[in-house]
């Protein structure tokens, strides 16, 4: 934002207290993401919305259209049912309907995940959806240092980007440059080396695979962990190069199981890397349910750690 | 109303453009020779030549599926047009859009759109951009008595207002959501429900090119000005039927024919500069052989022009991948 005066940013309470009495920049998001950016940027480029996704995200499709470069917060990702034309039949496609002749630079964050008891509603991970429509980019960091890279580099594309923030990891903490740095879509993270299983992991789940990964190598399995890090582009080519060395695949991720990402990447590995399976490619996925409530339940929905380790013990013992 | 001879002659030329490249697209239509959909827009002409000449190209409007119209009037070739029509190569959109998704951003036309309500929200953007940037553009939003009951279409009129936008609602009402009687399906009266927006309006008679462009001249010197969303009810009627191949059996009887002999813009603008003296017949008369050559050269060119290649299928999803 201190770069391009183009960019601006909207959404429902992204500053927060607008035309109330009390504070501005009440919130900055409900989680407080955006907060600090109302202050030093202004409510000329960061805008307060009225509750109307279609209309504000629409909006935001046809400023990028226009000469700006927004970033448009879709509060939850479980809200995209109310906008979701101004996504799939605009956004998408004005530059392949126009024959090239337009372009729509928008960035659409979201918060996605499970882990919040914040029920069916408010955790769902509906990025394949939006992985599924030729035109968007999907984008689903799995730290902060990745997430600084990846905003950047979306906020610099040209596409219109689906930025997928898991609600569960704003906390999380690690080094990360001050200085802007972008890091390129298309491009797999192999967050460390291995031998005999390869575990593609989506957001949240780098991690988990990456503590399975830890634990499973004191016992002698040795275990590729990839972050596809932008699911469209997806590096499919990282991934099958590692299953040819590997033969084993493991994909573990928070989306619903069906036409979900694990069945995609999986069906790709089988297409592309047969010859080199010993075992079926292994999806680790929470069940075909809504997302409960209680915290119990929810627990259970969510893959975590023991399942990924279970899924990598099924491939690794098959004779 | 000051306009002079020469913005007399270029309103005609528009509207006589709009009215003779529906009438032939019909034609084709009917002959089998254009593939998919189309919606013409044939005696609506006043109400895009009205608005548009008010417009300029750093202006920006959204049309609907019924489009070709707004397209014409604000500036676009008609023989690409006519090319993208028909699917090939030389269209306006490379042949990749077709009717429903004609445009052309260089001269502000952001789209027919195959979504009822699509524009609306696109235009909001557009008015945000240049606010923004300060360009003194407006933006004009073209809805039908259909998009005017889209939740996009109320949404958007809220927040026009609610952000004070330089954007302009115009509901193109002629008479029939697809089947149905806009009497029917719009509760209220829209000049009211744009006023429950805080968004001030007009009805107008959308067969009076003089009315309508009046009445957009003062919407769009305020919203330019800074005043914030205006709102523009322009009644009207389409000869053909919603798209290409309706039967159109929820008219009634004689219905068409009786628009035409009576109501038609083109004749009421005839009529009036004529008895005026503002303009001559043979001026007029002029015009529409002119034109009549112009949409026969468009036909020709386009029926003559390659197939996309295959290739093309590929091309432009994204800006890079």
């Amino acid at each position: 934002m201190r770069r391009d005066p183009r960019v601006i940013l909207m959404g429902e309470d992204v500053a927060g207290g607008m035309g109330a009495p009390g504070e501005q920049d009440a919130w900055g998001g409900p989680l407080g993401v955006t907060k600090g950016l109302m202050p030093e940027f202004g409510r000329e480029r960061v805008l307060d919305t009225p509750i109307s996704e279609s209309a504000f995200i629409g909006a935001a499709v046809g400023a990028a259209a226009t000469g700006l470069r927004p970033v448009a917060d879709l509060m939850f990702i479980d809200f995209m049912g109310v906008c979701f034309d101004q996504i799939l039949n605009q956004a998408a496609k004005l530059r392949y309907m126009f024959g090239g002749k337009a372009t729509v630079p928008v960035v659409i964050r979201t918060m996605f995940g499970a882990g919040f008891r914040a029920a069916s509603q408010h955790s769902q991970g509906l990025y394949p959806l939006f992985a599924h429509i030729p035109g968007l980019k999907v984008v689903i960091p799995s730290s902060p240092y990745e997430a600084k890279g990846l905003m950047t580099q979306a906020i610099r594309d040209d596409d219109p980007v689906i930025f997928c923030e898991h609600k569960a990891m704003y906390d999380d903490q690690e080094e990360v440059p001050d200085e802007p740095y972008a890091i390129p879509f298309g491009e797999a993270n192999l967050t460390r080396e291995g031998d005999d299983v390869t575990i593609v992991a989506i957001g949240r789940m780098v991690k988990f695979a990456n503590e399975v990964a830890d634990k499973l190598e004191k016992q002698g399995i040795s275990c590729a962990v990839i972050d596809p890090r932008t699911i469209s582009p997806l590096d499919d080519r990282t991934i099958i190069e590692s299953v040819e060395e590997t033969g084993r695949c493991v994909v573990v991720d928070e989306a619903s199981p069906r036409c979900g990402m694990a069945a995609d990447i999986a069906a790709l590995v089988a297409q592309n890397a047969f010859e080199a399976l010993k075992a079926p490619v292994k999806m680790v996925t929470p069940p075909h349910t809504p997302v409960p409530f209680s915290p119990a339940l929810e627990d259970v929905y969510i893959p975590g750690p023991a399942q990924i380790e279970a899924a990598v013990r099924a491939v690794t013992e098959r004779v | 109303m000051e306009l002079n001879r020469e913005q007399l002659l270029a309103a005609y030329h528009q509207m006589r453009t709009i009215r003779e490249f529906e009438e032939r697209v019909h034609r084709e239509f009917t002959a089998g020779a254009i593939p998919g959909f189309v919606h013409l827009y044939a005696g609506e002409e006043a109400c895009a030549v009205g608005v548009c000449m008010n417009l300029s190209d750093k202006d920006y409007i959204a049309s609907t599926h019924r489009g070709h119209g707004h397209c014409i009037a604000k500036g676009c070739d008609v023989k690409a047009m006519m090319k993208e029509i028909f699917g090939r190569q030389g269209g306006l959109c490379a042949g990749k859009g077709g009717s429903m998704h004609i445009a052309d951003m260089s001269k502000g036309m952001m789209g027919a759109n195959g979504i009822v309500g699509g524009g609306p929200p696109l235009i909001c953007g557009a008015a945000l951009t240049a606010k923004t940037l300060k360009t003194g553009a407006v933006a004009v939003a073209f809805v039908g008595d259909g998009g005017f009951n889209q939740g996009t279409t109320l949404e958007s009129m809220n927040l026009a207002s609610v952000w004070k936008l330089p954007a302009i609602f115009v509901l193109e009402d002629n008479g029939y959501a697809e089947s149905t009687a806009s009497s029917w399906s719009i509760s209220g009266e829209p000049v009211k429900r744009a006023a429950g927006f805080g968004i001030p309006g007009e009805q107008v008679d959308g067969h009076d090119f003089f009315a309508v462009y009046e009445a957009a001249r003062r919407a769009i010197l305020r919203t330019r000005a800074g005043e914030g969303p205006s709102f523009l009810h322009l009644k009207v009627n389409r000869y053909f039927g919603h798209f290409e191949g309706d039967a159109t059996t929820y008219r009634a009887p004689g219905e068409v024919e009786k628009l035409r002999a009576e109501r038609d813009c083109l004749l009421i603008f005839r009529k009036r500069v004529e008895q005026s003296g503002l303009l001559k017949p043979q001026q007029l008369d002029a015009i529409d052989q002119e034109v009549v050559a112009l949409i026969d050269a468009a036909v020709a060119e386009a029926k003559a022009a390659p197939q996309p290649p295959a290739a093309e299928l590929l091309t432009d999803v994204y800006a890079s991948y």
